[in-house]
């Protein structure tokens, strides 16, 4: 059998024209990479090389293993297969490659050895099949949302090309060595169709198909960081790189619209897309008929390190976005959560919003907010005096942490506090806790804004104000621990303040107090209830099961909504969102959305809701979806003190 | 207090205004009270015949000149300020209104004289006269006295009924000179008129009105809602048309309309003087507002504590329903 | 073009307001000042001229708690130097605050003249008297109140504004400058700052204090007494949820035959 590398081809060594071949394809794709690293390099500089035994075990698991592309089963396996199969493709080509680069190697070509050429063979035709599906798919029957590319035209004919030559090849190899190889069923196949050409037409048939299939691949090499398919070798390292921080904010920067004003990794997330769109099916703005798209977003980026990439970029980000797809976000976390390549789309929003902030383009009824949280610490406009005035019909007397040592600090939150929507509420949450015999206090005017939205609304300097205020009261009073019922302030203690440990959330806290026998129950009934998880509290919190074991403890049945735990769909209300108008050209809205999906399910007559701000706007939903009569929405302290009043009955 | 009363009678676009005819009934009172004369000045250039409608004070001062044709309070101040210094009155009411705005700030300067602001009632006291004057918007009344005259006193509208003020014969009209220097920094040119197209609130029976209270733009519509049920038009306070969430023909109160409809809803409207003045005279009024010590409280009828947009979507849903 | 604005602080109104026990004043211990909301407007006016045409922006204040922030705030929103006059005792009517202003705006170097001095047209603490007119009659330049659009043709020594009347009317108005205008609103509300660039100008410092001269004024106005208004009447009040004081608002109209 005639080796390629070692017969001359137009008069030059096989090697050496294979040398000049790799060599053209590598400077190719070195230049574009080059090019590429010096656009992300224009960024700003943030460290992502910390924890690095905790980022490769990240890389491996949602790379080797593909973890998040398993939310649907079938995509996930189809996906790891192919991931896999391009794996050992490339593994059997750079075999060959540095066989045929260095024909002195004692080594015999991949395809010459069984346990490569076997599986290569039935990969390869389950390639092609599956490839002429997805050409046929994409030329005859084109779905909406895939675009007739030149980019894709030319990947497709290139790993075509490929595929083809090497089954060609391997029937050619069997032709020429006249009889089947016993570990090359798929070439003996071929190769039988091959039996007219004779030996020394199918060695020239083979050698011909080896250069093409060669060529094809180091074409595909070159162009690949020119072709949309770059994610393939960005998106690993966009995992690597990926912020360990739950709900991790920007750098401390004066926000960001041009692309030296971003940090390198907020760029990167343009190269490591793969515009699979799922960031857009989970968005609440985007599933609402508004005008933002992440998955455009994200691509608008790309286009930016591109033109870089190209000496240009010069571009304002926030121009080609648009304000209103920028403010549309409710930073509920659930495109971050989804993308299979770890791309950080809040940060970037919350770089342009800072940018937007420092322009003073803010709309009037966020500037009114921000400057009575400046001012009282309260997004209400109301006197800080007012804070604790909820508490005043209360049979007992709420103590004042920073008179009083308390086992427990409530920290009771903005909307908890002033709402009167949600007063009755915040009263139900402080007798359930006195039942209990829970020692707890409050800090009254003392507690602010915990700034969770401040801060996502891209005002840092806000935000710090009100965390130094918060720290400092906190410090002032004597406790163990800290509850609150808010989750976004819950997030913003736990995790922006660094308090960390010391905050529960109050659905942890009466999870404790039942599951302990310290709160006596009555289970009812058996009624069937279905629980929103708030966003902060289970995508940003982790915290999915304590609401449900509670519910459960009271004896009510828990149905799941389609869309829940980290899949939960946001109520509309975060990230600033609750002080906007709706988007303009916004369809049903999230927290109408969410209740008819609640509504929708067999024997639920109630959704549960751990979060005022869910309260306030599924509420509201009731009333314009008209499902009131059908469905009730209500907090889970009220079903708490429900199942209290059974017991005292019972004991009475 | 030895010299007469004096009441600056407002004349806008060829009328006198209402205000002036409120200020009218309780320059009467004082005058009456302190035992001398009530004499309405008119300021204009052709305007005498303005006068024969000014019949409840003693007689009206008319000084006509060139420069008082357009009402600008740059001349208006010089030539009543002229014209007190000549005649030494006691008393110098002027209605707090916009028109009359600059003459009011203006003429205290010309004269030298002290100025007693936000006045809703004054009475005769021992010889002299107590002013009452809302501040803080409205959520204080200062008991002021004043020393000897000429005192400025700038009345809020609606301090007597209009009609009180109205009637009585055609008065003696005296054309007298003031003998003032014509300033000219200021010039009138034109008058705006609002853009036609929109709904006239003054014209309407059913008025929703919302105010900071509401707290964001969104609930703009939630009063939409209901003033489509009542069939009616939405209307604001000041802090609403500043945010841009209303156009400045909805504002009102000073600046703004004076509307008297058969039903107004005020929501997360506080009740400054400059708001109430304009609707005082509603038929029903009821306010919504979460601070239970809301000056709105004292104007309307009925009042509830409650967040405003949840009792006009509630009011919405429950004016539909009666409605079928 | 030079402008001057002038700001004051006010009692803020979301606080509880408090009568002291000398019943005639407001009790100091909750007490808090906020700038004057007209004077916000004022400055936005003066930073959008700038914007426009370009100017140079003075905001000069009376001292009083809480003052320095508003200067600094002003000067992150674009001004360009910040006074304080020292010395007005708090609580300063607008008689005395102007007559001082009078004198003393004109000994601080380059203050004055100023092409434009703009302020809000009124406050709610403005007992005895408006601060922009009695300044304009005591500096002798034209005073126009109640202004909401400013334009400045600098070359003709001419604006033209938009003063507001009754029921959406405006006048529009040539004053010759230099001139004081008192102004009521503005083409947008005033701009955000965020809270780190106030940060930044408070750690740039640069308040110029300034001690006020005394002036002449006439005799203030006294308060003999302070309190809550009585109403005249007092709404009668409705209870229970939304829906329960809805359906009671309906009955009433119902009752009127006004449904």
């Amino acid at each position: 059998m005639a080796d390629p590398t070692t017969s001359s081809l137009l008069g030059i060594p096989g090697y050496a024209f294979l040398w000049v071949l790799t060599l053209a394809a590598l400077a190719l794709f070195g230049l574009r990479a080059y090019r590429l690293a010096a656009a992300l390099g224009r960024g700003r500089r943030e460290p992502r090389w910390d924890h690095l035994p905790r980022r490769l075990w990240m890389t491996v698991t949602n790379v080797a293993g593909q973890r998040r592309m398993f939310d649907n089963p079938g995509i996930g396996l189809a996906h790891l297969v192919i991931f896999w199969t391009f794996l050992f493709y490339a593994f059997s080509f750079a075999w060959n490659l540095l066989r045929g680069l260095l024909p002195f190697l004692p080594l015999p070509y991949a395809d010459e050895v069984a346990w490569v050429s076997f599986p290569m063979e039935w990969l390869t035709v389950a390639a092609v099949v599956a490839l002429a599906g997805a050409a046929v798919r994409r030329y005859f029957f084109t779905p909406e949302r895939l675009e007739r590319s030149r980019d894709a035209t030319i990947i497709l004919l290139l790993i075509s090309l490929l595929l083809v030559t090497f089954l060609v090849g391997q029937g050619a190899k069997v032709a020429a060595e006249e009889g089947p190889a016993s570990w090359s069923p798929v070439g003996g196949l071929i190769g039988g169709w091959l039996d007219g050409l004779g030996r020394a037409g199918a060695e020239h048939l083979f050698v011909a198909m080896w250069w093409v299939h060669m060529a094809a691949v180091l074409g595909f090499l070159a162009y690949l960081l020119y072709s949309k398919h770059l994610h393939l070798l960005a998106s690993p390292f966009s995992v690597f790189a990926a912020s360990l921080e739950p709900g991790g904010m920007p750098l401390p920067s004066e926000g960001a619209a041009r692309l030296e004003e971003f940090t390198w990794r907020e760029l990167y997330n343009g190269l490591a897309c793969a515009e699979c769109g799922r960031c857009d099916r989970a968005c609440p703005a985007f599933t609402s008929g508004g005008v933002l798209s992440p998955k455009d977003l994200i691509h608008e980026v790309k286009l930016l390190v591109l033109d870089a990439a190209r000496g240009d970029g010069h571009r304002d980000l926030i121009a080609t976005v648009g304000a209103e797809a920028i403010w549309a976000c409710t930073t509920c976390g659930a495109c971050m959560e989804r993308c299979p390549v770890f791309n950080e789309h809040i940060p970037l929003i919350v770089q342009m919003r800072r940018q937007l902030m420092v322009r003073g383009e803010v709309g009037t009824g966020v500037q009114d907010m921000l400057t009575g949280l400046t001012r009282y610490g309260n997004s209400f406009g109301q006197s800080p005096r007012n804070r604790a005035k909820w508490a005043r019909d209360l049979e007992f007397e709420v103590k004042d942490a920073r008179k009083d040592p308390a086992e427990y600090l409530w920290f009771v939150g903005d909307y908890a506090s002033f709402d009167p929507r949600v007063q009755e509420v915040t009263r139900s949450v402080a007798r359930v806790f006195h039942r209990a015999g829970l020692d707890f206090g409050i800090l009254a005017e003392g507690e602010q804004n915990a700034g969770n939205d401040v801060r996502r609304l891209g005002e840092e300097g806000l935000f710090e104000m009100l965390r130094d205020k918060n720290l400092a009261a906190l410090e002032s009073s004597s406790h163990r621990a800290i509850v609150t019922t808010d989750p976004h302030t819950y997030h913003a203690l736990k995790h922006e303040y660094g308090l960390n440990g010391r905050v529960r959330h109050y659905t942890e806290v009466l999870d404790d107090l039942v599951s302990s026998g310290r709160l006596p129950v009555a289970p009812s009934g058996g009624g069937r209830v279905t629980y929103h998880d708030p966003c902060y509290l289970g995508r940003y919190g982790g915290i999915y099961d304590p609401p449900r074991r509670l519910l459960r403890s009271l004896g009510l049945k828990v149905s799941e909504m389609p869309r829940n735990r980290s899949a939960a769909y946001c109520c509309g209300a975060g990230g600033g969102r609750i002080w906007m108008e709706d988007a303009p050209g916004g369809g049903e809205r999230p927290a109408e959305s969410r209740v008819r999906e609640a509504a929708g399910l067999d024997g639920v007559g109630t959704m549960v809701v751990a979060c005022p701000k869910d309260l306030v706007m599924f509420r509201d939903a009731l009333k314009t979806t008209g499902l009131e009569g059908a469905l009730a929405v209500r907090d889970i302290v009220e079903l708490v003190e429900d199942a209290i009043g059974a017991t005292q009955r019972s004991e009475a | 207090m030895a010299g007469n009363v004096w009441i600056v009678a407002e004349s806008w676009k060829g009328s006198i205004s209402d205000a002036t005819y409120e200020a009218l009934a309780l320059g009467r009172e004082l005058a009456d009270g302190l035992g001398v004369r009530l004499e309405a000045v008119l300021l204009g250039h052709g305007a005498r015949a303005a006068a024969a409608s000014l019949g409840r004070a003693d007689g009206v001062l008319y000084v006509d000149h060139p420069a008082l044709a357009d009402g600008v309070g740059e001349e208006t101040s010089r030539a009543l300020a002229a014209l007190a210094a000549a005649r030494g009155p006691g008393l110098i009411l002027v209605p707090t209104t916009n028109v009359s705005w600059d003459l009011l700030g203006l003429l205290p300067a010309r004269l030298e004289a002290p100025l007693v602001n936000f006045c809703r009632e004054a009475v005769v006291s021992g010889g002299g006269v107590e002013f009452t004057s809302l501040l803080y918007g409205g959520k204080m009344a200062a008991t002021v006295g004043a020393g000897a005259g000429p005192v400025v006193v700038a009345v809020l509208p609606g301090v007597r009924p209009a009609e009180a003020g109205k009637g009585g014969a055609a008065p003696a009209v005296e054309e007298v000179v003031a003998d003032f220097v014509v300033g000219g920094g200021v010039r009138w040119l034109e008058y705006e008129e609002p853009e036609a197209g929109d709904v006239d609130i003054t014209q309407q029976d059913f008025l929703v009105a919302v105010g900071r209270g509401i707290s964001n733009e969104a609930n703009v519509e939630v009063a939409e809602e209901l003033a489509a049920a009542l069939g009616g038009a939405v209307c604001g306070s000041r802090p609403v048309i500043d945010q841009g969430w209303l156009p400045l023909v909805r504002q009102v109160g000073k600046s703004g309309a004076t509307v008297k409809p058969r039903f107004y809803v005020a929501a997360g409207i506080s009740g400054a003087p400059e708001h109430t003045e304009g609707m005082k005279d509603a038929e029903l009024i009821v306010a919504v507002n979460m601070d239970p010590s809301a000056p709105i409280f004292s104007v309307a009828h009925y009042g509830i504590v409650e967040d405003a947009t949840d009792v006009l979507e509630a009011l919405a849903e429950a004016v539909r329903k009666r409605k079928g | 073009m030079k402008i001057l604005v002038l700001m004051k602080m006010v009692p803020d109104i979301v606080e509880e307001l408090e009568v002291a026990s000398d019943g005639r004043s407001l009790d100091q211990e909750y007490l808090r000042f906020i700038v004057n909301e007209r004077d916000e407007y004022a400055l936005e006016q003066a930073l959008l001229l700038k914007d426009g045409l370009g100017a140079t922006v003075t905001v000069v204040a009376p001292d009083a708690p809480e003052v320095d922030d508003v200067l600094y705030t002003a000067r992150a929103k674009g001004a360009d130097r910040l006074i304080k006059v020292t010395g007005l005792p708090a609580g300063s009517g607008a008689r005395a605050t102007a007559a001082a202003l009078a004198v003393t705006l004109p000994a601080i170097e380059g203050a004055l003249p100023a092409d434009l001095v703009l302020s809000g047209c009124q406050a709610i603490d403005d007992l005895d008297g408006f601060v922009a007119p009695l300044l304009a009659g005591a500096l002798g330049v034209p005073y126009l109140g109640l202004v909401s659009r400013v334009s400045v043709d600098a070359a003709a020594g001419k604006a033209q504004v938009m003063k507001e009347f009754a029921g959406g009317v405006m006048g529009r108005f040539e004053v010759s400058l230099p001139a004081l205008l008192g102004i009521q609103g503005c083409e947008k509300p005033p701009r955000y700052v965020p809270v780190a660039k106030v940060r930044a100008a408070i750690g740039a410092g640069g308040i110029e204090a300034v001690e006020a001269s005394a002036g002449t004024a006439v005799a203030p106005v006294e308060v003999a007494a302070l309190a809550k208004p009585e109403a005249a009447g007092h709404a009668e009040m409705l209870e229970g949820s939304a829906q329960d004081v809805a359906e009671k608002v309906a009955d009433i109209l119902a009752a009127r035959g006004l449904l």
